[in-house]
């Protein structure tokens, strides 16, 4: 008797203690809770608003205008290159960061001797700051005005001279295309080729790791059992391998290209956003803007530009992972 | 029974053709990595009567540590990276520490203790790790100078840390998700509330988590240039990055004194990646969401 009643008594202490602790770990949350919802949702809502007034920083004027900064950012010629900018800098990064990380991890993955090694030698540039990238690598595609330097140089006292290059110093748009009602011209500006192929050094290895990670989930006995029934190499590649690294490559083009589209202190250091913007891409805008012409608003209405362009490829990926780890528990 | 001896005999040797290949392409790819380096660890160790951009490539005659020392305590124009250095250990060495905790701390709510919500609250969090900065920088300058933070190193202290919970959190959630609910229940049966389920079950098995969590956060907030450039307003409080960005601009001359620079901020995180790796590693992956 004593017994039946000494039990609900335990359960309810217990379920006392349970909820008691539940408020506490909700309380345990709550700092970083306030932290994001202020420095993440209230800032970027406050840089926001701040796009559709007319702050600059000399004069706080909050006044309403609309979507007259975007208007008018859109007209002009420098943040339409701003813009081509970035598509062929993100182009050129993505494509040649995952084939060229594929390769990588394919590479490292063939049962080689001293695979640790290699892949620790690819991928040590992600350890290193984009400050040091941009500092040795615009040294290395310096081209040199009366004596070639840096790559130049190397390539001629290798004899691959044909390999040489203005780099950096290239002004030109290839193909020069006009574009009625756009005031640059199409497409590729040549300086940010050695951009791109400086952010792929620090990052393809990055690339490479997610590879080899997958790779190692697959099992050994489905490309072996391919092999056994006659398949080429080529052939396990491109029927099984790829098409099992398929969700691999799709958190690699959102994790490179988000990082590509907020690419900053690489080109900052490189190249400044030079020769003649070239090279320049809406977060170099942003900062100029906001730091050197006081322009507070526009430079606000940039960013949102890319935080809208970062938002369109993070929030349906964030969506689809939440969903997907529901559905597994 | 035949078959598979007579091929593997024809195949062997073009099987070692490719094989050398294989590892002809893996060593030039290898080299092609190591070139900056390379670059900069000769260029930073020529005497400066040796440096001349025709010689760019040659080794330097006799090792030189001036340009290291230029770089290290400044001179000549230059100003040195000691103090900005020394600003960096500053800022990096709480932030990390904060961030595990908060990271951790979060990290067992969101795995151990749900609630209703607390799923979409997470993505919620997760959506600040992908953010631009630019598109907080507006308010963020305007908050820091209201509550006297700007350009203060514990300005920058708590940008890093505000900032860095996203990713500290996640790498958490997900470390403490494979800790078996038995575990936890087990706790709840004996009597251990909120905090003595974390100390006494989940801290004992963080150790790794610490340790990934510590090396991401100090890479990357060693390895930041934003939040050092837009919230240190002042040359002396200038984090080494920042240093850096500012010799290799204004020093453009005396490009072997950058160099040596460069290898200056370089050296923390490289060793850190040299000796630990695998935790590095562990980290970079978690930053794809799945781990």
């Amino acid at each position: 008797m004593r017994l039946d009643l000494a039990l609900p008594q335990k359960a309810a202490a217990r379920s006392r203690r349970l909820s008691r602790d539940r408020l506490t770990a909700f309380l345990m949350l709550l700092p970083s809770l306030v932290a994001i919802a202020v420095f993440v949702y209230g800032f970027i809502g406050y840089t926001a608003y701040v796009s559709m007034s007319n702050y600059t920083t000399a004069r706080i004027d909050l006044s309403f205008v609309g979507l007259d900064n975007y208007l008018n950012l859109f007209g002009q010629r420098r943040f339409q290159e701003n813009i081509r900018n970035l598509i062929v800098f993100t182009s050129l990064f993505l494509v040649i960061c995952l084939v060229f990380g594929l390769a990588l991890a394919l590479l490292v993955d063939s049962g080689v001797r001293g695979e640790s090694v290699f892949r620790s030698i690819y991928l040590f540039p992600m350890a290193v700051s984009f400050i040091v990238t941009g500092v040795a690598w615009r040294w290395l595609f310096t081209p040199g005005d009366l004596e070639p330097t840096g790559l130049n140089l190397l390539f001629d006292s290798l004899g691959l001279g044909f390999l040489k290059a203005r780099w950096i110093a290239d002004t030109s748009v290839w193909p020069n295309i006009e574009v009625p009602g756009l005031k640059v011209k199409l497409l590729v500006p040549l300086a940010v080729i050695p951009v791109a192929l400086a952010a792929v050094w620090q990052m393809s290895g990055f690339c490479m790791a997610m590879y080899l990670a997958g790779l190692r989930s697959i099992p050994d006995e489905i490309r072996e059992a391919a092999r056994v029934d006659g398949c080429s190499e080529w052939q396990v590649l491109r029927h099984i391998t790829l098409p099992m690294l398929r969700p691999i490559t799709l958190s690699a083009i959102i994790v490179l290209t988000h990082v590509s589209l907020k690419t900053f202190d690489l080109i900052l250091t490189m190249t400044g956003g030079g020769p003649g913007n070239k090279t320049e891409v809406p977060s170099l805008y942003m900062y100029e803007l906001r730091f050197s012409q006081f322009n507070t608003a526009e430079a606000a209405a940039v960013a949102t530009i890319l935080l809208i362009l970062v938002s369109l490829l993070t929030v349906p990926y964030l969506v689809y992972n939440r969903r997907a780890q529901a559905a597994e528990q | 029974m035949n078959a598979p001896f007579t091929l593997s005999r024809q195949a062997a040797p073009r099987l070692r053709l490719t094989r050398v290949l294989l590892y002809a392409v893996m060593i030039a790819l290898a080299a092609a990595f190591i070139l900056p380096v390379y670059l900069l660890i000769i260029t930073a160790l020529k005497d400066f009567s040796e440096v001349s951009l025709s010689r760019m490539w040659d080794l330097p005659s006799q090792f030189s540590l001036e340009s290291f020392n230029r770089a290290w305590n400044g001179g000549q124009g230059t100003t040195g990276m000691r103090g900005s250095f020394l600003n960096s250990v500053i800022v990096v060495v709480p932030a990390t520490i904060i961030s595990c905790l908060l990271g951790s701390m979060n990290g067992y709510v969101l795995s151990k203790w749900r609630f209703p919500g607390s799923e979409t609250l997470f993505t919620l969090i997760l959506f600040g790790m992908f953010i631009p900065y630019q598109s907080i920088l507006v308010p963020l300058v305007m908050v820091l100078s209201s509550i006297g933070l700007y350009a203060t190193l514990p300005g920058l202290i708590l940008t890093h840390v505000v900032y860095g919970i996203p990713i500290t959190t996640l790498i958490f959630r997900n470390y403490y998700a494979s800790v078996p609910r038995e575990l936890v229940e087990a706790g709840q049966i004996d009597g251990a509330d909120f905090f003595g389920i974390y100390r006494r079950i989940m801290l004992p098995l963080s150790a790794p988590g610490f340790v990934v969590v510590a090396i991401w956060q100090f890479t990357s907030i060693w390895n930041e240039f934003l939040f050092g450039l837009i919230i240190t307003n002042d040359p002396r409080l200038r984090p080494v990055t920042v240093a850096l960005q500012n010799m290799s601009g204004s020093q453009f001359t005396q490009w072997n004194v950058q160099m040596a620079g460069a290898l200056i901020v370089a050296v923390p995180t490289l060793l850190v990646y040299i000796f630990l790796g695998r935790y590095f590693l562990r980290g970079l992956l978690a930053g794809s969401l799945k781990g």
